[in-house]
């Protein structure tokens, strides 16, 4: 029973959640494009199928969980390459500002 | 007198003990009562009792500390203490660890000073003269004064999900080392924490940084290194 209630840690945990959530997306995401080799009337139709609340709001997530990847990505790649110190939970927290403002910015364009 | 209830993980399972509740004591304190007034075989560790050697390190209510500066009212959750040996190394009975394996990554971090221009061990027969103020002196100096109590090491995640892994503290030793600039083992060392159980298996969950009670930044000795090796490895 370790303590993990630091920021750095939620912040390593969102960006593995959502790393593995994406890499279970990828297969879904090629299956969806494979309509195409169908011919164009196959992922017209996929795509008329997909197109209502329940499925964009797995969308929604989808856009978040990908910005809070890369925000997450990026901040890995600050404190290593940047050095920076004592500076960790602005870090965690402009990496889930920018995840949930992308979510935001999608459900304002979604509909 | 108000009582405070101890539970304790000993080698046989955990045990529950009473002790008086008082205004002032620590941790240590509490130990020291249990095991002097109520049961002799306890075994736990501690030599200083003031924060200077770091043996009666213990994880107290799931999280590693030293006992000996550590307030049971700041810590105490309903009137309770849960004490288990620090996670993450063998243990030998009750609440005393091994440390073996702890120091034993030490040395593969090749964590030993090595004089440049004394390589046998000899002492060099000219004082170095390196300025406080220079830049890799104070980057040393930032992890200088760990004293190995193991607390970043008993709650570091990667330790306990790679038992190879050398651990923030010998991370942070192989770091200020690099940084000396007296030091002439700087490649042998980089490659010594290059491996796989190396720096680069450090995942930045910062446990190190955020218990370690001198308030040292193992999780910055780390990137500094993966940063070294980087670059290291693109410009030799």
């Amino acid at each position: 029973m370790r303590d993990r209630r630091h920021p750095a840690y939620w912040g390593f945990v969102l960006h593995r959640v959502s790393g593995i959530g994406l890499a279970l997306f990828l297969p879904l995401h090629f299956w969806a494009l494979g309509h195409a080799i169908q011919g164009e009337a196959a992922l017209e139709g996929f795509l008329r199928f997909t197109d209502n609340w329940a499925f964009k709001t797995g969308e929604w997530g989808l856009v978040t969980l990908l910005a809070l990847h890369l925000a997450g990505g990026l901040r890995v790649l600050a404190l290593e390459f940047l050095g920076w110190r004592a500076r960790q939970k602005d870090l965690v927290a402009l990496s889930a500002g920018f995840a949930l403002g992308a979510g935001l910015m999608f459900l304002l364009h979604a509909g | 007198m108000a009582q405070l209830k101890v539970r304790i993980q000993r080698s046989d399972g955990i045990a529950e003990y009473a002790v008086a509740a008082r205004e002032n004591q620590t941790v240590l304190d509490v130990v020291t009562e249990i095991q002097r007034e109520q049961q002799p075989d306890l075994a736990y560790r501690f030599a200083c009792r003031v924060g200077m050697c770091g043996s009666c390190a213990m994880e107290v209510n799931g999280v590693a500390r030293w006992t000996c500066r550590t307030h049971v009212r700041k810590v105490a959750e309903d009137g309770t203490l849960t004490l288990r040996p620090l996670a993450n190394l063998p243990v030998i009975r009750d609440l005393a660890t091994d440390m073996k394996p702890f120091f034993d990554k030490w040395a593969r971090a090749r964590g030993q000073f090595q004089p440049k221009d004394a390589p046998n061990g000899a002492v060099p027969v000219e004082f170095a003269v390196v300025p406080p103020s220079s830049p890799k002196r104070q980057e040393a100096d930032a992890g200088i004064e760990c004293i190995g109590c193991g607390v970043c090491y008993a709650s570091c995640d990667v330790v306990s999900w790679n038992p190879d892994y050398l651990g923030p503290a010998a991370l942070n030793r192989a770091w200020t080392l690099v940084n000396d600039v007296r030091d002439g083992g700087r490649r042998e060392r980089l490659d010594a924490v290059a491996g796989d159980a190396g720096c680069h298996s450090c995942h930045s969950t910062q446990g190190c940084t955020e218990r370690c009670p001198k308030n040292l930044d193992p999780s910055s000795a780390i990137a500094g290194l993966k940063r070294s090796i980087f670059w290291g490895v693109l410009a030799p």
